[in-house]
């Protein structure tokens, strides 16, 4: 019998249903292997032991009396980001290093009120800026599969904490490739969804009109099942869509037979790694023996959308960070001399460099005489580039490539330059722009390290994307593999 | 002042909208709660909330324009105005900057040389409010509550079309009366539900460059609003003659004082970074929409003024004051309505007495203890000659100290005027048989006297001879 | 397009972070290259585009006109640091 931390969600929820084990077996379980594997990994900054405990309790309670809901008793982590009521919720940063929160945040009550047990809140990249969880105020995260590795970011935490096998799926969120590349880092399931199809109300905000929330698990079904839970509209977030959620697990299983799949000649250059393009060609090899035809598509303005991104997110950024000031909660700087002094040295001593980075180059795109050319700018350029993706789903179903240009790379390998790593979202950021929805999944390995295969759609297409990536687990094993010490 | 230079003034007025709940949350707006207790985590800016518009913010907005004639914008956009300050929690406020919601309006005034006088109005835009800081009562700290933080406030700012102090204040009081009788602001403005800054220049007569212009800010009066520009005509005035320059800057009025004073500049030039809230969405309002709530438009002060003359054939100056507010309007059509004599009547009493008591009592019409037919009731039993005006006005007194109506109060006391011409006669003749001396002085020539006689009637009468009979009758009686 | 040390002050001042001397050279340095890399959009062929709003093009939603929010001040105020009589304290501010 597979070990409980080997077994998917569909499997845990078969094996609660049925009385093999109990949530609070199950969670005990997890709990251990947190304890004796996390300082290997740093994934989690927040282990909720005593109350997953009493949750798995309940849980158990319910299910007895016949009335577990779609989650009840599945153990489940979340990104640090999402604000939980009575927990602390760090957002990876010293700012928020005290600060309990006192409400939950839409998904957390969703899940929540679905049955699922919290186990912990996951590591990230500060207040979601990064691509390396290596700018955590609480310390990097480790690769699993190579603990001298980055698992990527900003979602590192979820990433790695899902691919240890320290619990079956994670909450994340996506702003410019922040769940899909780590999901490719670390051999996971990532998806963002369509913009506006999960509420960002109780979500700390980092670019408004790019973030989502998403997961990371290690099948496309898990991702179904638990995206389900999470979409729909919500009054709370004005950005939100009132679009109904289909039965994203009901659909699995449509026909693929003629799905068209556009594959971007820009992205097979040299950038990427030779290891990295072979791995996705073989895996859109595999989705052809399932009928689906290949064609060359082209985003012209394809190589925008990175310097778009660094104006409109750190634009963003700028005014969704002014909040923190030490006044009404977060860190406070000790005797300050005046209400000047209280916010430069509370925010200046609060957040971590990267961090301050984004702040000023916000400031500095949005300030006098500079709106223009940036951020009004940069606006537009994202309205080519939707209309890019918009002519090429004429054509196509959906588009796919890699998700990273390389595997995992080693912590410190690029700090130094903040271009360098900016440039480890060149796949994904496209997505973001644009509000498609898009996934990674793991396609291959590269000297043992895994690569992901990335997939985007018009809006509204999650169903046909989990759908391609569940047939073509159903034909391949690279989303079963484990990394050595966490098998 | 001199007739070398010329007065541009414009006016920025925050009129805060009387919603029950907040611009972009659920947390309430009434004044004078503890500090907090009206701030819900949208308010005080938690990380990860969010805004979500008030629809009848977005209806007040609208109904402001149509009354002013001005575009109610088919789409419109808010905005981030970015700055630091403890009142401010998020660090930023949301505002309207490129698409405001009204574009373009006019409001008509009587002009400093008696004639109508049309001011434009530029725009006027919806944004949140910001909080309160107390300074008195901490030893170098300030305290912050945010319970206005969040209120809606309706920035309405009108074309630099204004050339004195006087027609500021006309149409200030313009703006306030329209807001008020929308019902879309209290207008209160010791609480500080209407604000009025002002921007002032002046440059030489005949020049078509603007002068540099100031900014007064906070003006909570409509007398603080005339004294602050008629003291900063002047000191610019003086700079000016002087060989001077105005500096463009922020100046408080000390009423106190009575003067303006520049305000300790905000470090940096302001630099507010302003874009299109992510947030929240452009708003869309439809044709449709704005048609109906045309139709739900109220009379206006001005076409409610002109009925009231051509209908009820009142003074304008006296149709200007039984407008000023709608409430008061309302009280005396319903007067009208209930009385059977002349409107002109029912208004004298309404702006004399009715006021007088209010005033005195400190009330709002809303509270006045005389209803609008019970003052007709009044009204009527002078004209049918039950009492005279002056016992009236002890029948009024009585009325509002709650001893009923005209009738019962009458009746109760007695005050019915005797115009029973015997019984009336045989006082009269009682009075010059007692006072023959006068008679004597009156039939010699000192016609004065009739008011002596006059008084010693009523005063036997206590007061309730009809005085137009026993006039008659002295008169006559005396003439011998 | 390089930064120069005042333009980073005033963004810093304007930003309200206190740099650390040790932190301000590389700030520069870091930020300079940064403005540089997104210069590059100016090339982009932008003339007559509308600036995107919203990825879906949706409009604002409208809520109704009701106080749904009690009083939770003494819930909030437990993150704050510095607080008396249910005021917020901050360095006296001078008007």
């Amino acid at each position: 019998m597979t070990a409980l931390h080997d077994m998917t969600l569909s499997g845990l929820k078969a094996g609660l249903d049925t009385g093999d084990f109990t949530a609070v077996e199950l969670v005990s379980a997890l709990l251990g292997r947190i304890e004796g594997l996390d300082p290997q990994l740093n994934a989690f900054i927040t282990v909720l032991g005593e109350s997953a405990l009493a949750d798995a309790a309940r849980a158990d309670e319910l299910r007895a009396r016949g009335e577990a809901g779609p989650l009840c008793g599945l153990p489940i982590v979340h990104k640090d980001i999402f604000c939980m009521r009575d927990v602390r919720t760090t957002c990876g940063s010293r700012m928020l290093e005290n600060f309990v929160s006192p409400y939950d945040a839409t998904i957390v009550e969703r899940l929540t009120g679905a049955g699922a047990v919290v186990l912990g809140k996951t590591n990230m990249d500060e207040f979601a800026m990064g691509s390396s969880n290596e700018t955590s105020f609480f310390g990097p995260v480790k690769n699993p599969w190579d603990t001298a590795r980055s698992p990527g970011g900003s979602s590192g935490g979820s990433a790695a904490a899902v691919a240890a096998r320290l619990a079956p799926a994670a909450t994340a969120t996506d702003t410019g490739g922040s769940i899909r590349q780590p999901a490719a880092l670390t051999g996971t399931v990532g998806i963002k969804p369509t913009y506006g199809r999960v509420s960002r109300y109780g979500m700390i905000a980092f670019a408004s009109s790019l973030d989502q929330a998403g997961v990371i698990t290690r099948s496309a079904e898990d991702a179904a099942r638990l995206l389900g839970a999470m979409s729909g509209f919500d009054e709370r977030d004005s950005t939100s869509i009132d679009h109904p959620v289909p039965d994203y697990v009901g659909e699995l299983d449509a026909s693929l037979d003629g799905l068209r799949i556009g594959i971007v000649r820009q992205h097979f250059d040299a950038g990427l790694d030779a290891g990295c393009a072979q791995a996705v060609r073989d895996a859109l090899a595999v989705l052809e023996q399932r009928g689906a035809v290949l064609t060359e598509v082209d985003l012209p303005n394809l190589d925008y959308c990175v310097p778009t991104y660094y104006v409109v997110a750190p634009a963003e950024c700028s005014s969704n960070l002014s909040r923190f000031d030490g006044v009404r909660f977060g860190y406070r700087a000790e005797n300050p001399e005046d209400l000047l002094d209280l916010y430069c040295r509370s925010r200046g001593e609060g957040f971590g460099a990267e961090v301050k980075r984004r702040i000023m180059t916000g400031t500095y795109v949005l300030s006098a005489g500079y709106y223009d050319a940036y951020y009004l700018q940069a606006q537009k350029v994202r309205q080519l580039i939707s209309e890019d993706f918009r002519r090429a789903f004429a054509d196509v179903d959906l588009i796919a490539g890699p998700t990273t240009p390389t595997p995992a790379f080693k912590l410190g390998d690029k700090t130094d330059d903040p271009i360098t790593m900016y440039l480890n979202d060149i796949y994904t950021i496209g997505a973001n722009l644009a509000g498609l929805p898009a996934l990674s999944a793991p396609c291959g390995m590269v000297d043992e390290l895994p690569v992901g295969l990335h997939l985007v759609g018009p809006h509204w297409s999650e169903g046909r994307l989990l759908a391609a990536t569940h047939q073509y687990q159903q034909d391949t094993a690279w989303h079963e593999a484990a990394p050595e010490a966490f098998r | 002042m001199s007739g070398r230079w010329e007065v541009v003034i414009g006016l920025e007025i925050h009129t805060q909208l009387a919603t029950k709940s907040k611009i972009f949350s659920g947390a309430a707006t009434a004044y004078g709660a503890a500090p907090n207790t009206q701030a819900c985590l949208v308010d005080l800016g938690y990380p990860g909330t969010l805004p979500v518009l008030n629809r009848e913010v977005v209806r007040m907005a609208a109904m402001f324009g149509l009354a002013v004639n001005a575009t109610v914008a088919p789409r419109s956009v808010f905005a981030r105005k970015n700055y630091f300050y403890p009142d401010l929690p998020k660090g930023y406020q949301i505002s309207q900057y490129e698409l405001p919601i009204v574009a373009g309006g006019e409001l008509y005034i009587a002009g400093d040389d008696g004639e109508r006088k049309r001011i434009g109005i530029t725009r006027a835009h919806l944004e949140e409010d910001a909080g309160k800081s107390i300074h008195e009562g901490f030893d170098r700290q300030s305290g912050i509550d945010l319970n206005r933080a969040g209120t809606p406030l309706l920035e309405i700012v009108s074309e630099p079309d204004l050339r004195s102090a006087r027609e500021a204040v006309a149409y200030m009081r313009k703006i306030h009366s329209i807001v008020r009788y929308l019902g879309i602001s209290d207008g209160n403005m010791q609480e500080g539900s209407f604000r009025c800054d002002a921007n002032v220049s002046v440059r030489p007569r005949g020049q078509e460059k603007l002068g540099t212009r100031a900014e007064l800010k906070n003006l909570n009066s409509f007398r603080f609003v005339e004294r602050a520009i008629n003291f900063e005509i002047e000191r610019q005035i003086d700079v000016l003659e002087d060989g001077g320059e105005v500096v463009q800057e922020t100046r408080l009025y000390d009423a106190d004082r009575d003067e303006t004073r520049s305000m300790r500049s905000k470090e940096e030039a302001n630099d507010y970074r302003y874009f299109p809230d992510p947030d929240l969405l452009p708003v869309e309002i439809d044709a449709a929409w704005v048609d109906e709530l045309r139709a739900t438009l109220p009379e206006l002060p001005d076409a409610k003024r002109e009925r009231f003359v051509a209908q009820y054939d009142v003074k304008p100056d006296d149709a200007e004051i039984l407008t000023a507010s709608r409430a008061l309007a309302d009280y005396y059509e319903a007067a009208v309505a209930a009385s059977s004599g002349a409107p002109q009547a029912v208004g004298n009493w309404v702006i004399g007495e009715l006021t007088g008591a209010l005033n005195r009592d400190g009330l709002d019409i809303a509270e006045s203890k005389v209803s609008a037919e019970q003052l007709a009731g009044l009204v009527d039993r002078i004209a049918d000659n039950t009492i005279s005006g002056k016992i009236a006005k002890e029948v009024f007194d009585a009325m509002w100290a709650g001893e009923g109506s005209a009738d019962e109060v009458i009746a109760a006391r007695g005050l019915k005027q005797i115009t029973d011409t015997s019984a009336i006669e045989a006082i009269v003749d009682k009075v010059i048989a007692a006072n023959p001396g006068q008679v004597a002085e009156y039939r010699a020539g000192k016609d004065k006297l009739i008011g002596f006689f006059v008084g010693q009637v009523m005063k036997e009468t206590q007061g309730k001879a009809n005085p137009g009979v026993v006039n008659k009758m002295l008169k006559a009686k005396l003439a011998g | 397009m390089s930064l120069d040390n005042e333009q980073v002050q005033h963004i810093a001042l304007l930003a309200r972070l206190r740099l650390a001397d040790d932190e301000f050279g590389e700030t520069v340095e870091k930020l300079s290259r940064i403005v540089d890399f997104v210069d590059q959009l100016a090339a982009a062929p932008t003339d007559g585009v509308v600036p995107m709003a919203h990825p879906l093009n949706a409009v604002q939603r409208l809520r109704p006109d009701a106080v749904t929010e009690p009083d939770d001040r003494d819930h909030l105020q437990q993150n704050a640091a510095d607080v008396s009589d249910g005021l917020y304290l901050v360095p006296k501010v001078i008007e």
